[in-house]
């Protein structure tokens, strides 16, 4: 289903009866401070969707100072496809003052203001959203009573978001359980008492409010895996990909919003028999990263902003030394320190190009929470396959949200981490010019007894420095043409829409599902339009021309700055490959992902606009609005 | 360059100086480097560890070059760095013997930081500093040994900066063995680096090891041959005798960094020597065993398949 976060109110209106209203999805943005625990209650949302089949994406900011700070967490939840945390919130629910301030502006017009008449007071006469006033505080403190004080509040929130959309209380429950269960007996009493007190709620001071989802419709859509749904963010995904691609080893120095990457793995992996080493700064990290890899255990380092600056030196030499490697970059605002909790893409030519010298490596970006895990598995395959370090661009937006997908089917995807220290053939070179470097860890005896020196010097086949111009010659064709290979092996990207027309929208990364979410927006309205997303950055698939060709312009979205010639980096990149001047860019650099609003602008540029002004505005209206 | 051929040694046959040679050293005529790479071939025939499980790395100097000369797996890394790789390497498989060399410039400069969090964390590496006081490979810039006064080409008036001390730098890093040795001295260095080989731990020793290009006639102080004194450390031999309360306790910190302190050339042997402290390997490997007994052993795809069923 595409756009199902639409403006018309599906059931039209609250029957006098009390049955609930249908609505396909729905936008709850939680306001409040980051001690609330409102991303619990964001959690619990998310993994109850994950249960129901209902697919479900969050958005969450996190406040970079530590403790108090607003912090908010949105959640989209619903039947069909999600692609997008959702523009605009059909609920606020504001816990403060200042949340209601902050955030006001982003629920639509029709849309439902909850807020804790404890703390809040709305404008009086703003009769744009319907306004639920409940006295949160002091209701969760009722309900809870004892030295509690309001802790709890947010699962008084919950108990009350289940009684007006109808969710499942017995899952929700069991959830509650599992999550303060086998602590104190006391904390789940006193959980479940403030989410009973919010689900029993008095009807009829929430003015009616009452929503169902439509039931799924699974006709068209992609047939059921019969897996379980996970709930993860993305994260736990890439730490899992790589725990099932064979990863067992790995170094890092924490930055946010790298750093849980990190911390998972120095929590699972001596389950696994593997080690993560925190090391003191970022250059050590790699350095024992691709230490590891020597020893033939595939490794992991990655970072976020100048980490990943501190690396450069260290990646050119495990390109050099032909060392497989993967590096991980949660990409956030930069340069410098720049905005450590906001989402960019704009490390897409520091992945590629970052290393002094002709240094070519794979970049791979996943477009969404669950192919985290899937582009994580692959890029360990891609990196034994071709002996490269391999980045994957992952990003802030990603690290941060729930998504609930299918759970993985693992028995076909594990990967053995086993190192190859098998005896090599008297015949065994380290870098034949003819093949693709097939590392020899020590341990593996060698059988003509010459012992491999693995080194970033420019080398014969054998690892022996060389000032040859005819080697360093042959040596970078070597390592570029193993690059250009897995291009050549690559699966055609997802390509989506029209197969040709005026418009092809190209995205990368996260801007997936807005983007995709975008043109399925636009060709009701009568535009031709395609999408083309890019999962395999460098290389580059081959093919593409062929496609850019069956269209008027190619309109690329990132989120990253047009820089001083006017496009953005992957813009600035196909352009230079396809030397195609329809190659155009939407960028934007405030901090947040893309919206579908402003991908649907950005392409009303380029497509007779008129056709799309009606477009634009037509998501502006929530679904909980009553019939208008 | 190029390699001198090796025959190949079959499996269990004893490692020789003829199996382990390499590439033909390019070090300048006279450089003490020469030296130490004889004295560690000494080494590793004394050891007899098999051929493929010694790992011989470095970072970027001329004294980095070492790796080339060593017919065993090895590689060169890049400047500095070499320390935090080799902790990639012996946690990454306990089956190996890692060796690291390099320079002044190398260990203590650029690669000073990764000293005190190697020696941190005491994985099963023996590290050799072959100190020249000065930048041999790009040719005579000031290292941080160099001394006060010291002209090179980025101190044309003489070095200003306040040269480091080694032993005493080692010792504060609180490195697991630190020991000191003279380039001329073939028994002594030997002996050094097969006691360091043999520390369970991160082993250091510093090897004053002379430029001959840039920094002629360095450690003459301490060559009898060219009117030095030789002064060695007078190890405590536990015999009860009345001499031996002078004598150094090499497990004293506080005794060893005095030695330290003493004024140039200094004493040469072992300065401190810690055999309790666990090594990383050790650590993790207690981590791991802990983390399987918790989870029965379970496999590898039992593991993550409980870790999804909890994120239903
Ligand atoms: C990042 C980086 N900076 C600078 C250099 C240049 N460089 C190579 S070796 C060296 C100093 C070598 O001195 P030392 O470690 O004392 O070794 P020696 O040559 O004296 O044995 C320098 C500055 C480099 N290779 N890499
Ligand atoms: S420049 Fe100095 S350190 Fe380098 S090889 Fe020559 S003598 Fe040895
Ligand atoms: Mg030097």
């Amino acid at each position: 289903m595409v756009s199902p976060n639409t403006p018309e109110t599906p059931g039209g209106g609250t029957s006098p009866s009390g049955a609930p209203r249908s609505i396909q999805d729905v936008v709850i943005r939680l306001a409040g401070n980051s001690q609330d625990g409102i991303q619990a209650v964001g959690g619990f949302l998310a993994r109850l969707a994950g249960r129901s089949d209902q697919d479900v994406m969050t958005y969450m900011t996190i406040p970079s100072t530590i403790s108090g700070g607003p912090s908010i967490f949105q959640v989209r939840m619903g039947t069909g496809d999600i692609l997008s945390a959702g523009d605009r919130a059909d609920m606020l629910v504001a816990f403060y003052q200042h949340s209601y301030d902050a955030h006001i502006s982003s629920l639509r017009p029709g849309g439902v203001l909850l807020y804790d008449s404890d703390h809040v007071t709305p404008v009086a006469g703003d009769n744009r959203f319907t306004h639920v006033a409940v006295p949160i505080t002091t209701a969760t403190v009722e309900a809870v009573g004892g030295t509690g004080k309001d802790k709890g509040k947010n699962i008084f929130i919950l108990g009350l978001i289940a009684r007006i959309f109808d969710l499942d209380v017995a899952k929700l429950s069991a959830l509650i359980k599992e999550r303060f269960g086998g602590r104190n007996e006391d904390i789940v009493r006193n959980a479940m008492l403030a989410f009973d007190s919010g689900y029993a709620w008095p009807q009829n001071n929430l003015r009616d409010l009452f929503y169902r989802f439509e039931a799924v419709d699974q006709a068209g859509g992609p047939a059921p895996s019969g897996r379980p749904q996970i709930t993860v963010d993305g994260n736990t995904a890439v730490a899992y990909g790589l725990l099932a691609g064979g990863v067992r080893h790995g170094a890092g120095y924490p930055i946010t919003p790298w750093s849980s990457i990190m911390e998972t793995l120095r929590t699972e992996l001596p389950k696994y028999g593997g080690i993560f080493v925190q090391c003191e700064d970022e250059i050590a990290a790699v350095s024992t990263a691709i230490g590891f890899s020597y020893t033939g255990q595939l490794a992991i380092t990655g970072s976020s902003g100048p980490g990943l600056s501190l690396k450069m030196e260290a990646l050119g030499w495990a390109v050099m030394a032909e060392m497989p490697l993967i590096v991980v970059n949660v990409q956030r605002g930069g340069p410098s320190t720049g905005m450590p909790t906001n989402v960019e893409q704009s490390d897409l030519l520091q992945a590629i190009y970052g290393s002094h010298g002709d240094a070519p490596r794979v970049v791979v970006s996943p477009k969404n929470v669950e192919d985290c895990f899937y582009i994580a598995l692959e890029a360990t395959r891609i990196a034994r396959e071709y002996s490269t370090p391999v980045f994957i661009l992952t990003d802030f937006a990603l690290a941060s949200r729930i998504e609930a997908f299918d759970e993985p089917d693992l028995t076909t995807l594990m990967v053995s981490p086993k190192a190859d220290l098998s005896t090599r053939g008297a015949d065994f070179k380290p870098y034949p010019l003819d093949r693709i470097t097939r590392h020899a860890p020590p341990g593996a005896r060698i059988e003509s007894g010459k012992y491999p020196t693995v080194t970033g010097l420019e080398h014969d086949e054998m690892g022996h420095p060389t000032g040859s111009p005819k080697l360093h010659t042959q040596m970078t064709i070597k390592r570029r043409e193993k690059i250009k290979a897995l291009g050549a092996a690559l699966p055609a990207p997802e390509h989506t829409g029209d197969p040709e027309g005026e418009v092809l929208l190209v995205t990368w990364g996260s801007t997936w599902g807005p983007g995709r979410e975008a043109v399925g927006r636009i060709r009701p309205a009568g535009v031709k339009a395609g999408h083309l997303h890019l999962r395999h950055i460098h290389p580059l698939p081959n093919g593409l021309e062929a496609i850019f060709a069956k269209y008027k312009k190619i309109v690329v979205a990132e989120i990253n700055d047009e820089g001083l010639y006017g496009f953005g980096q992957l813009a600035t990149l196909l352009r230079a490959r396809y030397a195609n001047p329809d190659i155009v860019s939407i960028t934007k650099t405030d901090g947040l992902t893309f919206k579908v609003s402003e991908i649907v602008t950005g392409l009303a540029k380029y497509v007779g606009s008129q056709k799309l002004d009606g477009t634009v505005g037509v998501s502006s209206h929530s679904a909980l609005a009553k019939s208008t | 360059m190029s390699s001198v051929a090796t025959p190949p040694a079959p499996a269990g046959a004893p490692l020789t100086k003829k199996v382990l040679v390499a590439d033909h050293p390019t070090w300048c005529p006279g450089c003490g480097d020469f030296a130490v790479l004889a004295s560690f071939y000494r080494v590793l025939e004394k050891l007899q560890y098999p051929h493929e499980k010694i790992v011989t790395f470095a970072g970027i100097g001329c004294s980095s070059r070492f790796p080339y000369f060593v017919n065993t797996h090895g590689g060169h890394y890049i400047h500095g760095r070499a320390l935090p790789f080799a902790a990639g390497i012996s946690l990454g498989n306990d089956d190996l013997h890692v060796f690291v060399f390099g320079g002044d410039g190398d260990g203590f400069s650029i690669g000073g930081n990764h000293l005190v969090h190697t020696a941190r964390k005491n994985p099963r590496i023996t590290y050799v500093i072959m100190d020249n006081f000065v930048y041999g490979l790009t040719k005579k810039q000031t290292s941080p040994t160099s001394p006060i006064g010291f002209k090179t080409k980025t101190d044309p008036t003489g070095a200003m900066d306040q040269p480091i001390n080694p032993m005493r730098t080692l010792l504060n890093t609180g490195a697991t063995f630190v020991a000191r040795s003279h380039a001329t001295q073939v028994n002594h260095m030997t002996d050094m680096m097969l006691r360091a080989a043999k520390h369970d731990g991160f082993s250091v020793v510093e090897i004053l090891s002379e430029c001959v290009e840039f920094y002629e006639g360095a450690f003459d102080a301490a060559n009898p041959r060219k009117g030095g004194t030789w002064s060695m450390i007078d190890e405590k031999k536990n015999d009860g005798s009345p001499e031996d309360a002078a004598r150094h306790d090499t497990s004293d910190e506080l005794a060893a960094m005095k030695i330290a302190l003493e004024p140039w050339p200094g004493k040469f042997g072992v300065y401190y020597e810690n055999k309790s402290r666990p090594t990383k390997n050790a650590l993790e490997a207690g981590l791991i065993a802990r983390a399987k007994e918790k989870t029965k052993n379970a496999t590898d795809l039992q593991l993550l398949q409980s870790t999804f069923a909890k994120l239903r």
